[in-house]
């Protein structure tokens, strides 16, 4: 008997949710604040299920319902990509060591 | 490009991200680690495009959308003030929520274009994956809005409870589960919208009875939602970047919520049953008049630190409020160039969400090798001179340890009591969000220095010289 596709997805799903247990435990607590704003940035890959939805229309209903949603979702996911990873980059970039004045 | 080939890049971008959390074990790695989530993001949108191939004319919108929702992130993202990121992290929680429940409709309005069926006749696994990560999504969005509103100060941080709140979210939750059975028979629209707008109302009721102070395990739990929410819709649209993501970000949000919720020793269960803190204020508020407390101003404590051979400084939410963290870092800085020894202590709950006071301190130009965690400094306090306490409260009370009656007793606190006299920079007497009197503010070693944090701290500069 063949094997369902859905269980092959099942398994990535809960092999990621162990490697996800173990790295998380291993993010220095300090550095929590830029953890929840990078996960917000690639949990908003969401946005590859948005363009498939905003590209559905032909070409005589570019705007139908179903495309319309999908460009909202594409706006909202953009925000979250862009505005993500970029705050995470400025956070990141003020954690500094002190290495001159020891 | 083939399904098999789109479904490898899928799964490198998966293992981008994974790389991208590992970064942040330390702040060496992290900037990598961030470049790497690019990275996959980059691939990600990438292989979409090429497997759709034949774009016609959705293509220039899907670009127009996707560059002005890259606009508004990119200017938020250098705009806003770190002090605001707890917001922030609500909003962009929110955000996720909602694409998540947009693409569902999308997938539910025209699954051909998902290759998931026709309307009317989706597959049977498809309607359920859509209607999880739908409700969810939409869970997120509603509760999300809430967790803003109220981190804003827009909404009041106080829990709002009513009788049989919880019986209504459980008729709530129960009565989803029904409809997405009912939706799996009929295949109806109008199920489909009645299940998505029964989840946002589930997504309000079950914030509003949380309180602020418990904000951090909130934006967590959010956090994991909008993971879950996010997986979902992975599976609907079968692809492995989402689920892989979804996954990760899912237990990210469930470990922080824990974290937290060990940080303030309660339960997770009693933290979403809400109704903690601002309730009964009044009650242990009435005795402290009694009770004779030093007071002391910018020159006494100017005139203790610079005595001190270590100080210790416990940051808290008070600071973010008054912006006091760069006023905090030159005093210290004055206090360093005189030889005296100076580290920060900080609480896993202290401000409002998981390292929030590290980031404002980073933002100040503290190095972080200076900043320790509860279990690595709490030992020093016994051989500190002076313990600088600013805008902190519930997290320094030693009726945490001593009084088994006390609302907090078991939490897990900095032992500043331990240092030879403790400084309390605090706007008034008022008990913290937990609404418990701290005792240390009646001792004989403390001194209460009611101001403003960020406009004593600057007095106290003045007053070093």
């Amino acid at each position: 008997m063949e094997i369902d596709p859905f269980i092959f997805r099942l398994s990535i799903f809960i092999l990621s949710i162990f490697i996800g247990y173990y790295v998380v435990w291993s993010v220095t607590p300090s550095l929590h604040t830029p953890l929840m704003s990078v996960t917000n940035a690639i949990s908003s890959v969401i946005i590859v299920g948005a363009i498939i939805a905003g590209s559905s229309g032909d070409v005589e209903n570019i705007f139908n319902t179903s495309s319309i949603f999908g460009f909202l979702a594409i706006f909202l996911a953009a925000i979250n990509i862009f505005g993500g990873f970029l705050v995470t980059q400025r956070m990141l970039q003020m954690y500094k060591k002190n290495n001159k004045n020891k | 490009m083939s399904a098999n080939l789109s479904a490898i890049f899928y799964l490198v971008s998966g293992v981008l991200f994974i790389l991208a959390l590992r970064g942040l074990s330390s702040p060496e790695t992290s900037r990598q680690g961030n470049l790497f989530g690019i990275l996959g993001m980059i691939i990600a949108i990438t292989v979409t495009f090429v497997s759709i191939g034949n774009f016609s004319f959705g293509f220039i919108y899907v670009l127009i959308f996707l560059l002005v929702g890259g606009l508004v992130g990119t200017f938020i993202a250098y705009k806003i003030p770190m002090t605001a990121m707890p917001e922030l992290v609500a909003g962009f929680h929110s955000f996720v929520g909602l694409a998540a429940v947009f693409v569902a409709i999308s997938a539910f309005l025209s699954p051909q274009a998902f290759n998931l069926g026709s309307p009317g006749d989706i597959k049977l696994a498809s309607l359920i994956e859509m209607s999880i990560g739908a409700v969810i999504g939409a869970i997120t969005f509603s509760g999300s809005i809430i967790a803003f509103l109220k981190l804003r100060g827009i909404m009041s941080g106080s829990p709002i409870t009513f009788k049989g709140q919880h019986y209504i979210n459980l008729l709530l939750g129960l009565s989803i589960l029904v409809l997405i059975f009912y939706l799996c028979k009929t295949q109806s629209d109008s199920t489909f919208w009645r299940i998505i707008g029964i989840s946002f109302l589930l997504g309000i009721l079950l914030i509003i009875p949380i309180g602020g102070a418990d904000m951090p395990v909130v934006i967590s739990m959010l956090n994991s939602y909008s993971g879950w929410a996010a997986a979902g819709i992975g599976f609907t649209l079968e692809n492995s970047a989402l689920i892989i993501t979804g996954a990760l970000v899912g237990s990210s949000g469930a470990i922080l919520s824990y974290i937290m919720c060990k940080g303030m020793n309660r339960s997770f269960f009693n933290v979403i049953m809400g109704g903690f803190g601002g309730t009964d204020q009044t009650s242990p508020s009435k005795n402290k008049d009694q009770k004779p407390v030093k007071i002391g101003n910018a020159e006494d404590a100017a005139f203790l630190m610079k005595n001190a051979s270590s100080v210790i400084i416990v940051p808290g939410y008070g600071m973010a409020v008054a912006q006091a963290q760069h006023a905090l870092r030159e005093m210290v800085d004055t206090l360093k160039k005189n030889g005296i020894k100076v580290s920060y202590a900080i609480h896993p709950v202290a401000g409002r969400m998981p390292g929030h006071m590290n980031v404002l301190l980073a933002e100040a130009n503290v190095p972080y090798d200076e900043v320790f965690e509860l279990e690595e400094i709490n030992n020093d306090f016994a051989n500190t001179d002076v313990a600088f306490v600013i805008g902190a409260n519930d997290v320094t009370n030693p009726a945490a340890k001593t009084d088994p009656q006390s609302p907090i007793y078991g939490m897990p606190v900095l032992d500043v009591e331990k240092c030879k006299s403790v400084l309390f920079v605090k706007r008034s007497l008022s008990p913290g969000y937990a609404g418990v009197d701290n005792e240390l503010f009646y001792r004989d070693n403390t001194l209460m220095l009611f101001a403003d944090a960020k406009k004593m701290t600057e007095e106290i500069i003045k007053n070093f010289n």
